[in-house]
């Protein structure tokens, strides 16, 4: 599938206040037609208050803002036509069934008519919910009401999708299935926006991500590059007992980084042969060893402190 | 904050259409209380205390009753509906939240609302009609006036409703309104007793309220009696109406679009 030249979202000092606090605080974006695009940070960052933002839910305090071509807010309602959302609370309507809410949801597009049952009927394909049309929602799962969300979401043929923390809360099961079908999505052509706390779902899923705190995007690029960019290739992990006494007798010289995050060392080195022959001797220590992710990324730019 | 007048087009059927199909999921219950509650007052009361009370106003009081009630039925199922089940759509089911990401905006889910609950008036007050009409306490044909009244009616108390959902952080929010203004107005707007012998302050503070003008309509039109000062009456409760609509607009907007 080729990509359209037009990118998906253009943000240019793009600002939201609530009082005198910044929520997001004059960020730009270019977020490219057709790819998988992420958003990741702590809690608090201002990820959501992006996606409002977007959506036209919440006019910027500042800044100018496009989505598929429309200037937002101005022109919410005729953007709206052409995006579909998974929101990070769960909203389909508890008195209906599947299939009923499917063609409420139809309805607030103003779709309805012979070609909706098609319509109703491909997307439950695609969210695997063909058995369930009749089924009441709170006989659902979780991940059966998350595939039905997207199934919603998709039901007036979005250009482009805005999934906030799609698989939260969700098992391994449930969240490999949305996967695939965020992948089939992304195959199809459309454009993808999504925030996330996982960042193996970032990796595996997105083309390009960009990292937020306190308001502020504090590097975009594709996860590799990221990596590559912002950390040394080689981790090892260690925790167990005067594992703070190991570090700083026995390993501080041995690393170029490292991070001390709740009980665990993170030691970050080109070459770590020194360190895990150390760590062999030592049997109470218990270690692992793996190459640079998008999580150390994450956890280097945005801090070790806990955000609630 | 966005003070433009309510953006007013077709959208509102979807919302309005959406409570449709879920109270039409629960019909019979709900359609057997709406026949039951008024036999019961009509009876009860008409019937029961009128015997006591005699005539009022120069008509049987269960006649005179017959008209309260129905202005009163409609204040307050528009009410309830603006508060309680709006309340539970924005804020427990974030319907309106689903909505809000769709073309639908907050205006088109304000309107829907109101004039959702203005039907589910109608739906409850077109029983009484009929229970009344059958027990022989309407006048004439003249009665069937009253529907678009009451439409009229449980819009006006629908936007007023909303108005105070906007600012409601759970249900008990609501005891304020129905303590300091809904039930002053269903006992003080000669609903079920004419004001003539209230004091004089009390009579003029009643015309303010606009369930005494949605009583000084129905109660003409149901019981035969002449109708006087109907633009005048019309006017106040449309002009309760569209200030609650603009209200609730500018209210929820700012609510919802923060």
């Amino acid at each position: 599938m080729t990509q359209n030249a037009a990118p998906a979202v253009i943000a240019r000092g793009l600002r939201k206040l609530y009082g005198a606090e910044a929520a997001v605080d004059g960020i730009a974006l270019d977020i490219p037609s057709g790819q998988c695009f992420g958003l990741l940070g702590p809690n608090g960052a201002g990820k959501t208050t992006t996606l409002r933002m977007l959506l036209g839910a919440s006019p910027p305090s500042g800044g100018t803002l496009e989505v598929l071509g429309h200037p937002i807010p101005q022109e919410a309602r005729e953007m709206r036509a052409r995006v579909g959302v998974v929101p990070q609370q769960d909203n389909l309507d508890p008195d209906f069934t599947v299939i009923e809410n499917l063609r409420v949801y139809a309805s607030y597009f103003g779709l309805s008519g012979p070609a909706l049952p098609r319509r109703i009927e491909e997307v439950l394909h695609f969210a695997a919910l063909e058995g369930k049309a009749q089924a009441g929602i709170h006989t659902l799962s979780g991940g059966m009401k998350r595939r039905l969300t997207l199934a919603r979401a998709l039901i007036a043929g979005p250009e482009l999708l805005i999934l906030d923390e799609p698989t939260t809360g969700l098992d391994p099961q449930a969240r490999q299935m949305l996967w695939q079908r965020l992948r089939t999505l992304t195959a199809q052509g459309k454009t993808l926006i999504l925030t996330t706390h996982y960042m193996e779902e970032a990796e595996r899923l997105c083309s390009r991500v960009a990292v937020m705190d306190h308001g502020r995007i504090l590097a975009e690029d594709s996860p590799a590059r990221l990596i590559e960019r912002h950390i040394e290739p080689q981790v090892v992990e260690v925790y167990g007992p005067d594992v703070e006494a190991w570090f700083n007798s026995r390993a501080r010289t041995r690393v170029e980084r490292a991070e001390h995050i709740g009980e665990t060392v993170f030691c970050y080195a080109r070459d770590v042969r020194a360190l895990l022959d150390d760590l062999a001797a030592r049997p109470s220590l218990r270690y692992l060893h793996r190459p640079a992710n998008l999580e150390d990324v994450f956890l280097k730019l945005t801090g070790r402190d806990l955000r609630d | 904050m966005n003070h433009s007048p309510p953006a007013i087009s077709l959208r509102w059927i979807p919302v309005w259409r959406r409570n449709f199909l879920v109270w039409r999921k629960l019909f019979g219950p709900s359609m057997l209380g709406n026949f039951i509650e008024p036999l019961l007052y009509l009876l009860a009361l008409g019937f029961g205390l009128g015997v006591f009370v005699g005539e009022m106003q120069g008509m049987p009081y269960s006649v005179f009753l017959a008209s309260g009630l129905v202005c009163a039925s409609a204040m307050n199922t528009a009410t309830f509906e603006g508060l309680y089940s709006a309340y539970t759509r924005m804020a427990h089911q974030q319907t309106w939240g689903g909505m809000l990401a769709t073309p639908l905006l907050v205006d088109d889910i304000v309107l829907g609302e109101m004039l959702w609950a203005a039907t589910k008036s109608l739906i409850s007050v077109a029983p009484i009609l009929a229970v009344a009409a059958a027990l022989g306490l309407v006048h004439d044909m003249n009665a069937l006036w009253v529907l678009p009244l009451v439409l009229l009616t449980g819009a006006s108390f629908a936007a007023l409703a909303l108005c105070i959902t906007a600012f409601a952080r759970s249900y008990d929010f609501f005891l304020y309104y129905f303590t300091l203004v809904i039930t002053p107005m269903f006992l003080l707007s000669g609903t079920f007793f004419p004001l003539d012998a209230m004091p004089q302050a009390v009579q003029w503070g009643a015309q303010i309220l606009p369930l005494t003008h949605a009583v000084e309509l129905v109660r003409p039109l149901m019981t035969g009696a002449p109708l006087t000062h109907s633009l005048l009456h019309l006017a106040v409760l449309i002009a309760y109406g569209a200030a609650g609509l603009y209200l609730a607009c500018l209210l929820l907007r700012r609510r919802l679009m923060a």
